[in-house]
């Protein structure tokens, strides 16, 4: 077993609203091995962005995290103070935003973001700065790097500005890289290019990744395991081949029975019915029941607990439970 | 040979722009595209941001003046003084759910706009029913009649902008990438009611979309762009399954797929470099400078689209075996 670096458990992370609390990430459990390739999958309102944020720290106001604990090795980075947090964030845990085009900040030159980050986490002086910067954007394949260094975001395309962002996350060498969403603004054929790129760069730095995206096809060709979210928690968690070809959650198969796909006939899709669940009025019992056909009674009042399909895959609902609870459709 | 509903023929849509004090250059967003829609069928339209597949679709309902090459709808062409006729039968559903529906506006209003233009409902009662079937043949009901386009999920505020491009009772429908803001499970959705309607009501489409899955899911033909011109057009199993043109081989061979197993196997053709600056097209082949099996003649000539299978187009000079990924 490869060696645990990131331990989340039991993490809830709410935003108190004027029309009450969003339980946005409501009590969930992974680990994150190095070297790995961690997945998070979920439709948007999942809180599959919101974990990143939280384990970085880095929530909008008035978000927080109310429970749990996350370990990055042997610390609780949810009681760090905030110096010793800006030590991991972007040195040791770094991440890559969704949207290339307004990450980067507009009024500042390419080696200007770009050194800020090596020089604040690394005693390297400007020259010395300006060479790892240097050495990075040649490293994610950005062409003409010493021309890049003193051009403005503006004048990069998506991909390339994706490049420079993959750069300044890289440039400290962080033991664990969140990428949040990387490729969904991009083109099919760019995204290609910067899937191979962080694949790459992983086996040759030897970090983790958590990769949060929609996308199952991207999951698919990147992650070693794979965490479902719905409505702020877990439905399922397990290797990509256990999520894959075996699902054990609704939620999950109907996710990959709505997807089209190129070598099957032209049938008609199977969408999940109905609309995502309002966070603002979390049901009693599990939150996807209302959209599940299989939903049960006891569904409807009790929160599955996590139970172990096999030592790779666990799954949070109750048609795994071999008496089914109560018993009886309740969905009709 | 029956009359098609729709045939474009060598459209251009090029748009001036200043590069400089005194300069103006030709940004040729749509450079020569020919093709034909008949009746009740779907022509998917694929490719990368840029490559001019959304201004196609503007172009031909002329909300872009095209600046050459003929547009015909059943047989009779398509000019300034004679389209107000025409958007009665050729109607648009647009990308983005959020920005497409006026949120001043009641769905009631949204969706009778277009009856209250054309004139097509002579008293109020009729309006008022007419608007409640649209809206239920859709998949929304009468209650949502009185609300306003905020009120509503995205996957609803895209049946609110379908219902309004089928108040006129179209033919053909410009469907320009209707699903990609949607999540999945809503997509799907979207997507069986598009072809729902279609069974239903017999339209033709012009399905523009970047996600291939999608494409292939809803179309009969599709046609591949790159740089303003269409490289390959073939029926969608032909297209996925035997591809030609190396550019459509990359595209297709790019695609994330579903499934692990499968994509630990499969040998993946990147491309290298990006898509050329429209303002600064290559001579000759638009795709050349990323292209592996380029040659000089390639430089030299621009290649037309030619029948190299059965119903198969190709516009390339070294068209690659036809491989599936």
């Amino acid at each position: 077993m490869a060696q645990t670096l990131l331990q989340v458990k039991n993490l809830h992370t709410i935003f108190p609203t004027d029309s009450g609390e969003v339980r946005a990430v409501n009590g969930i459990n992974f680990s994150l091995a190095r070297g790995k390739v961690l997945g998070i999958v979920g439709e948007s309102g999942s809180g599959k962005s919101v974990t990143a944020y939280s384990i970085l720290r880095i929530l909008d106001n008035p978000g927080r995290i109310s429970e749990g604990s996350i370990l990055f090795e042997d610390e609780d980075i949810v009681t760090l103070p905030p110096g010793k947090m800006r030590q991991i964030r972007g040195a040791r845990i770094s991440i890559i935003f969704q949207d290339p085009m307004t990450s980067l900040n507009p009024v500042y030159t390419v080696e200007n973001q770009l050194t800020e980050a090596i020089r604040l986490h690394t005693d390297r002086n400007r020259a010395q700065a300006r060479e790892r910067a240097l050495e990075m954007l040649q490293l994610v394949g950005v062409n003409e790097p010493r021309k890049r260094l003193k051009q403005y975001p503006y004048q990069l395309s998506g991909g390339m500005r994706q490049r420079v962002m993959i750069a300044m996350a890289l440039a400290c060498e962080p033991d664990i890289l969140i990428a949040d969403e990387p490729t969904t603004a991009l083109d099919v054929t760019i995204q290609a290019q910067i899937l191979e790129l962080m694949q790459e760069l992983k086996d040759k730095l030897g970090m983790s990744i958590i990769m949060i995206t929609h996308d199952l096809g991207v999951i698919a060709e990147m992650c070693d395991e794979i965490i479902v979210m719905y409505a702020g928690r877990v439905c399922e968690r397990g290797t990509a081949d256990e999520i894959f070809y075996n699902p054990r959650h609704e939620y999950t198969k109907g996710l990959l029975r709505s997807i089209p796909k190129l070598d099957y006939g032209k049938e008609k899709l199977t969408p999940i019915g109905g609309s995502p669940v309002d966070l603002l009025n979390m049901p009693r019992g599990c939150a996807f029941a209302a959209r599940c056909d299989s939903a049960m009674k006891v569904c409807l009042t009790q929160q599955p607990e996590e139970i172990a399909i096999n030592k790779d895959h666990m799954a949070s609902c109750w048609l795994n439970v071999r008496d089914g609870g109560e018993g009886g459709q309740a969905n009709g | 040979m029956a009359e098609h509903l729709l045939e474009v023929r060598d459209l251009k849509q090029h748009f001036p722009v200043k590069t400089g004090l005194m300069k103006t250059r030709m940004l040729k967003a749509v450079d020569g595209v020919s093709f034909t829609i008949d009746s009740g069928e779907t022509l998917g339209l694929v490719g990368e941001s840029g490559c001019g597949k959304t201004t196609v679709g503007r172009s031909l309902l002329r909300l872009y003046k095209p600046t050459g090459g003929s547009i015909k709808f059943k047989g009779q062409e398509i000019d300034d003084t004679n389209i107000q006729g025409f958007r009665k039968q050729m109607q648009v559903v647009f990308q983005d759910p959020y920005s497409s529906l006026n949120p001043r506006m009641t769905v009631n209003d949204i969706v009778g706009e277009a009856l209250d233009i054309h004139k097509l409902c002579g008293t109020e009662k009729e309006r008022d029913e007419k608007v409640v079937h649209l809206l239920e043949l859709v998949g929304l009901n009468s209650d949502h009649k009185r609300r306003y386009a905020h009120e509503f999920s995205g996957g609803q505020r895209q049946r609110i902008g379908i219902a309004r491009a089928l108040a006129v009772d179209p033919e053909f429908i410009v469907c320009d990438e209707p699903v990609s803001a949607l999540d999945v499970s809503i997509q799907a959705q979207i997507i069986n009611t598009f072809k729902e309607l279609q069974e239903r009501l017999g339209l033709a489409y012009l399905f523009i979309a970047h996600d291939l899955h999608v494409v292939h899911h809803m179309s009969r033909r599709i046609a591949v762009m790159y740089l303003g011109k269409i490289v390959e057009m073939a029926p969608a199993d032909e297209i996925i399954g035997y591809p030609m043109h190396p550019y459509t081989q990359s595209l297709i061979s790019a695609i994330p797929v579903a499934d692990p197993k499968k994509a630990r196997s499969r040998h993946r053709i990147v491309l290298e470099g990006e898509v050329p600056s429209p303002l600064n097209m290559p001579s000759g082949c638009s795709f050349r400078t990323r292209c592996r099996y380029a040659t000089q003649q390639c430089a030299d000539e621009t290649p037309q689209l030619r029948e190299l299978r059965p119903g198969h187009e190709v516009a390339c000079w070294n068209p690659q075996e036809p491989k599936s990924f």
